[in-house]
Parts: C-alpha cells; sequence; structure tokens
C-alpha cells in the first residue's frame, strides 16, 4: 500500500461490504500535537467480539475467495512504525469506526496520498451510498454527497459533467487545506 | 474556487439527456477493488475508465467495483460485460490501457483478446 488515501479507499471497501449507506471519512492534520488522523465511520452490519478480537490478525478475513485478510494488518504496522497506531470499536448492527494515527513528522509516515481520488472513486462507483469528506489543516474543507445529491435532484452524481466537475472540486478542496497534494 | 452552486447549472444541463437512458440494459464495467486490487494499482485503473467512458459520453455504462476475484497475482483486474454478452476478465490492467478496452470492447463490441486471462494464463 503506497500511501494513506490508498488505506481509506480500502477501509471503505470494507465499509461498503458491511452494507452501509452513510460513510463519513475525516482526515485531520494537526500540526501543533504533530498528529495525522484518519477515522472512517460506517453504519454498516458492524462486527461481532469475537471478529473484533481477530480483526487485526492476517490470517483472519470474511471472505471466502482465500484465507488472508491484509488490509487492517497493513495499516497497523504503518501507524506503529511511527510510534501510533489504529483503534477500532464496533457492535454488531450498529457499525464501524476505526481512527488511524501516525506521528506527522516521522520519516517512516506513508504519503498522504490522493485523498480526492479516494473519494470520487468510491462516489462514482457508489451512487446509492453517501459519503462524507472532512479535511482539515489550513481550514475545513467538507465534501457530502447528501448535499451534492440534493443539489442535483435526480440527475445521477455518475453523469459524465457531474463527475468531472466532482472530480475538480474535491481536487481543489483537498488540496487547498493540506498545502499542495504532495505531502 | 469552485462552488456547489455550479452544480445547479449542471443539473439542468443534464436533465435533458437522462430520459433516453433504459434501465438494465447497460454494459457493466466492475474492478476489483479488495486489498489486493488496490495495492497493485485499481484506483487509477479505475480512475481512467470512467475519464474514456465521461470524454465519450458513453452514459449507459455502469462502473463499479467487486472484492476479490480469488487470483490476487494478476491484479489489477477488471470484468466488462455487454448486455447479452458473456463476462470478459481482464487481468494486469493500467490505466494506459483502459482507453483500449473502452474503444474496441465497449464501443465496438470487439475484446481486446491479448489483455484478457484467457491470452495471459496461456502465453506466460
Amino acid at each position: 500500500m503506497r500511501d494513506i488515501s490508498l488505506h481509506i479507499l480500502d477501509i471503505a471497501e470494507n465499509a461498503l461490504r458491511a452494507g452501509a449507506s452513510l460513510i463519513e471519512i475525516d482526515v485531520t492534520i494537526d500540526d501543533g500535537q504533530d498528529l495525522l488522523q484518519v477515522r472512517v465511520q460506517d453504519n454498516g452490519c458492524g462486527m461481532s467480539g469475537e471478529m473484533m478480537q481477530k480483526v487485526r490478525d492476517p490470517f483472519t478475513t470474511s471472505r471466502e475467495t482465500r484465507h488472508v485478510g491484509l488490509g487492517i494488518p497493513l495499516l497497523c504496522a504503518g501507524c506503529e512504525r511511527t510510534g501510533r497506531g489504529v483503534s477500532i470499536s464496533s457492535a454488531k448492527g450498529r457499525g464501524t469506526s476505526l481512527t488511524a494515527e501516525y506521528a506527522f513528522s516521522h520519516i517512516d509516515r506513508p504519503p498522504i496520498g490522493d485523498i480526492a481520488e479516494t473519494l470520487f472513486a468510491l462516489t462514482a462507483m457508489n451512487p446509492g451510498v453517501d459519503f462524507v469528506l472532512t479535511a482539515k489543516r489550513n481550514g475545513t474543507f467538507v465534501f457530502d454527497t447528501r448535499e451534492v445529491k440534493q443539489t442535483l435532484q435526480g440527475v445521477p452524481v455518475t453523469s459524465p459533467e457531474v463527475s468531472a466537475f466532482l472530480n475538480g472540486y474535491l481536487k481543489e478542496g483537498t488540496e487547498q487545506v493540506f498545502g499542495g497534494s504532495n505531502i | 474556487m469552485k462552488s456547489l452552486t455550479e452544480l445547479e447549472e449542471i443539473r439542468k444541463k443534464t436533465l435533458a439527456e437522462i430520459d433516453v437512458r433504459k434501465a438494465g440494459n447497460s454494459t457493466r464495467v466492475v474492478v476489483g477493488m479488495a486489498t489486493c486490487g488496490i495495492a497493485a494499482g485499481a484506483r487509477p485503473v479505475l480512475t481512467a475508465f470512467l475519464k474514456e467512458v465521461n470524454k465519450r459520453g458513453l452514459s449507459d455504462v455502469a462502473v463499479s467495483q467487486t472484492g476479490c476475484i480469488g487470483v490476487c497475482r494478476l491484479e489489477p483486474m477488471v470484468e466488462i460485460t455487454l448486455p447479452g454478452s458473456e463476462k470478459v476478465t481482464y487481468v494486469k490492467v493500467t490505466p494506459e490501457m483502459a482507453g483500449k478496452i473502452v474503444a474496441e470492447h465497449i464501443v465496438n463490441g470487439k475484446p481486446v483478446t491479448e489483455y484478457t486471462i484467457g491470452y495471459f494464463e496461456e502465453n506466460s
């Protein structure tokens, strides 16, 4: 996994598999506390206590095509390399919330990557699911597909003109808040 | 700075074109988006397909994701199903291949054989 935005896409895919209809993604850089925090919260089916116990184990997976699941173990390893970590809270039927923290200035912190492209991909592939991105550093940028859909009044988010607009809107918003995409 | 109010203009322009679309009769492009797919580069492949489809104004093409297809070593994988046809599976797809696949397969109905899983497994 090359950067943090790809991890976010991976965790959001887990939320989609859990049947979520709303996925909230917060990406916060707090320069004062030297912290980069990612939170992905969904309203999907949640995990049982038993699953929660072993979710960090690479030999645990809910899929049936193979026996390993590397998404969460890789995310944990990346965070722990910077001296921080991942916390997960979940309850069956009540959704899951995952928080991943990195020491922002640590040499081993992966680049943040293209958060805009992750949100664009999720929105374009899942017109029936709502996503909220809250990006914070120099100010706050909020992207909420519920707001987008309300404005569109039935015009699909996947139609070409809308798609092109959202792509540019997300890029501009995230770059402005984070101070460039190459961080 | 872009603002969501621009969406209102786009909505009015797009509204007129929507009625022509027929539900259930569309081409499906499905990209493998499990950890293996994402790590192998599925996201830029997906956006390349979206851009190509949008550029050509192909409004009857639905692009979506699936989990692990089970052959992680061949990711990124893309499955394309034309209405009334068998599914075609492309392997080790790059953003550069998306243009050719959209033009030859989706627009002209002829799969790009040399990118398919069958061709790859026989010739490697």
